[in-house]
């Protein structure tokens, strides 16, 4: 912490360091950003893990979670704002830290915050045409403003990109430059296309069969999720997060529990933390299945898509016998467990460990040995550990590619400091390493489920939780591994029952944004591939 | 119910492994049944309907669109455990021009809804809806959103609401057996016109 200290001092000796917070934080001014972005970034914060916009209501800002990638428990919180409401600007960071291209799009898109210098200025979820900037506290909610769009945009409204940049004057000054060139042949790629998993669009550049450059679009599943959880109450907010990414929904209500309960200061009964850590791997272990199996789907291997579905519908049918429900658990709430797991539980759970083992050898039989699915997956979509850094691709996708990134070793919640499990790492970083590395998980998964069954401790299930929770006033940062990478939750309360802001931040908008660099120069069949074994899920994307 | 059996009277709709008692709603049908009785059936024709219906019924092919987490249970239906391949479904289209019904999975946005719009407007008649879960059937946990469209039926015409949230595989098979029931009544010759709904929600057209 001292440490952290003396770097933001030595960069901005005006900073206004808070205290009493979770993390470290410093407050800087606008026209300092730059600077101390260049002089973290030169000190080894290559990791930007999050970037938040904020609306003060007296000004508009934005908090930046920046870490090395090596140390990734040193978070320094960044904060910056300007009180300018008509036409606020900052410095753009894009340049920095590749991922903070989209981040900033997102914060221009949702506060109208304008960062100066950056290359694409567009929205990143919401129409071009939308009215007004949706989290802004005085935004005007009214539908007949933003009534149902009848028609889908014209191409021609896609072709233009504006940057804002300052004079000399210091005015902010305009520019729009076309993002393809006249005679460049553009397919566009969904939003309605089977192998998209979920309503993504990409525009992608084509010479020939190969890929030059790819130009993704978001926001056909923007459901406004954050901005809806300033108006609940924290229980409420609960059930949202198991919608954002459905394929991991438990450990997405994980990692909002656990930061309720922290900033709340509410013990959590050592069972609970016990069976929310075994319910968290069966859901890696059911997501990492549906990852293959339609990563293989999508190769044309359907037999390989019903044997991953099957062996998953074993570990719906131990959530509905503890939990009641299938896809979504809502097993969680604050304070601990829904209620207590089923006498059948653990038995179910041992008969399924041996079953699991099985079966990945006999996927491993069907199909990573098979020749022609090796063949398109070796040496295709190489990502480098530097680039998987650079644009924040944690989870999986990260570790196939060297980056030890996984939150379960570097801050240990609920049980996981309690068992011995190997983060599994690939140096390559292609299609193949990365679908590997979701099989070699399972069994990982495996082994932790293993040393925790038999273990469950007796006593309560759950902590006594008032009737009203309510946090204090404060920030609050909590990071969950989920089965695509780091999935946190910031949320920024005022000590009411409901919180100021909340933001999620998506490890799937990562994985996609690395489309670009990962298909450059390969065939456009490839990226189908690619796209499998990154395995996200628009709807966290989109939130 | 007494009403009902009245109705079934005319036709009784066989769907294997399901009894007609079993289907307990809906009183689309039994207005359906009204009409086809009121106008009064030809006997060549009525015998070919149902020949044709038998097999229209009987090999509806869906169309691949999932925008969230119902689609994750629309794949489980697709699977092994379920397998609605056993209702003559599983051939599931990628293109909309070769689908007859669309699976609504998921919340629709508004930056989606023209997109939906243009893929139904795409797909051949006799096409087919259904809205799977609570988003595509009124927003579902986001109502309160200010992106998202508050039921699909503002945009398209649905045939089978299949509430849930995601539904569970088994009532996507009845929502399913839901629309053979229908498909099976239909005067295949006369097909009644499609009720088109306008910005303002009211229903257009579409003989009633």
């Amino acid at each position: 912490m001292e440490n952290l200290e003396k770097i933001i001092l030595s960069l901005a000796p005006d900073a206004k360091i808070e205290e009493n917070t979770q993390r470290f934080t410093a407050t800087i001014a606008p026209e300092k950003l730059r600077k101390v972005a260049e002089g973290l970034k030169a000190k080894g914060f290559d990791y930007l893990m999050c970037l938040t916009g904020m609306d003060y209501k007296d000004s508009l800002g934005v908090i930046y979670h920046i870490a090395p990638s090596n140390d990734e428990a040193n978070v320094i919180v960044l904060k910056t704002s300007t009180p300018d409401r008509e036409n606020p600007n900052l410095p753009t960071v894009s340049d920095l830290w590749e991922i903070a291209y989209f981040y900033e799009r997102e914060v221009y898109d949702f506060y109208g915050i304008i960062f100066t210098n950056h290359p694409d200025m567009r929205r990143l979820f919401l129409r071009e045409d939308w009215k007004g900037f949706p989290f802004r506290k005085d935004y005007d909610a009214n539908p007949a403003l933003n009534p149902i769009p009848e028609k889908v945009p014209s191409v021609e409204s896609f072709e233009n990109v504006p940057t804002y940049s300052i004079d000399k004057d210091g005015k902010l000054v305009k520019k729009e430059y076309p993002l393809f060139s006249k005679d460049e042949y553009v397919v566009n790629f969904g939003p309605q296309h089977p192998s998209t998993h979920g309503v993504l669009h990409l525009r992608i550049s084509l010479e020939g069969e190969i890929i030059k450059h790819i130009d993704p679009h978001f926001g056909y599943i923007h459901r406004g999720v954050e901005k809806m959880c300033e108006s609940m109450t924290y229980p409420q907010m609960l059930y949202l997060t198991e919608r954002l990414d459905y394929l991991c929904g438990t450990m997405n209500r994980h990692a909002l529990c656990a930061c309720i309960e922290k900033a709340a200061g509410i013990e959590v009964p050592a069972r609970a933390q016990y069976v929310r850590t075994i319910i968290d791997e069966l859901t890696r272990i059911a997501s990492h299945l549906i990852g293959w199996a339609c990563m293989c789907n999508d190769m044309g291997s359907i037999t390989a898509f019903i044997y991953g579905m099957r062996d998953r519908e074993k570990i719906m049918d131990i959530y509905e016998e503890t939990a009641g429900g299938r896809l979504m658990v809502n097993y969680y709430v604050i304070g601990g467990l829904a209620a207590d797991i089923h006498p059948n539980f653990q038995n179910r759970v041992k008969e399924f460990i041996p079953y699991m083992r099985k079966m990945i050898k006999e996927y491993h039989v069907l199909f990573t040995g098979n020749p022609i699915a090796y063949g398109r997956m070796k040496n295709i979509g190489i990502l480098s550990k530097e680039k998987a850094v650079a644009l924040g691709v944690t989870g999986p996708s990260g570790r196939a590619s060297g980056w030890a990134c996984d939150v379960r070793k570097i801050e240990p919640y609920a049980a996981y400091d309690k068992v011995n499990f190997e983060e599994v790492l690939h140096k390559e970083g292609g299609t193949f390493d990365r679908y590997m590395i979701r099989l070699e998980e399972i069994e990982q998964s495996l082994r932790i489920i293993e040393q925790l069954i038999d273990n469950i401790p007796e006593g309560d299930f759950k902590a006594k939780v008032p009737a009203i929770v309510k946090i204090p006033a404060g920030e609050y940062y909590q990071r969950v591994e989920n089965a695509r990478g780091d999935f946190s939750i910031y949320i920024n309360s005022t000590g009411d029952k409901n919180p100021y802001r909340v933001k999620f931040r998506s490890p799937c908008l990562s994985l996609i944004t690395a489309l670009c660099p990962l298909c450059d120069k390969e065939k456009i069949a490839d990226l189908i591939m690619i796209s499998g074994s990154m395995d996200y899920v628009i709807p966290c994307v989109d939130r | 119910m007494e009403e009902r059996s009245v109705g079934m009277e005319v036709k009784d709709i066989k769907i294997r492994n399901m009894k007609t008692e079993d289907f307990n709603d809906n009183e689309y049908l039994e207005k359906y049944i009204a009409e086809l009785r009121q106008s009064g059936m030809n006997v060549v024709t009525e015998k070919l309907d149902d020949v044709i219906n038998w097999g229209r019924s009987n090999s509806v092919w869906p169309f691949t669109f999932a925008t969230s987490c119902c689609g994750i249970e629309f794949m489980c239906v697709a699977a092994a455990r379920n397998d609605f391949a056993r209702f003559g479904w599983e051939v599931t289209r990628n293109s909309p021009r070769q689908a007859d019904v669309i699976f609504v999975s998921g919340t629709i946005v508004y930056k989606m809804a023209p997109v939906l719009k243009r893929l139904y407007d795409q797909m051949a008649e006799p096409k087919y809806v259904i809205a799977i879960g609570s988003c595509s059937i009124s927003g579902g946990p986001f109502i309160d959103s200010y992106h998202v469209v508050k039921g699909v039926d503002q945009i398209i015409p649905v045939d089978v609401y299949v509430p849930g949230c995601p539904p569970r595989p088994e009532a996507m098979l009845y929502g399913m057996m839901q629309l053979q029931r229908k498909i099976k009544l239909e005067n295949f010759f006369k097909l009644p016109k499609k009720p088109t709904v306008t910005a303002d929600g009211n229903t257009e057209g579409g003989n009633k």
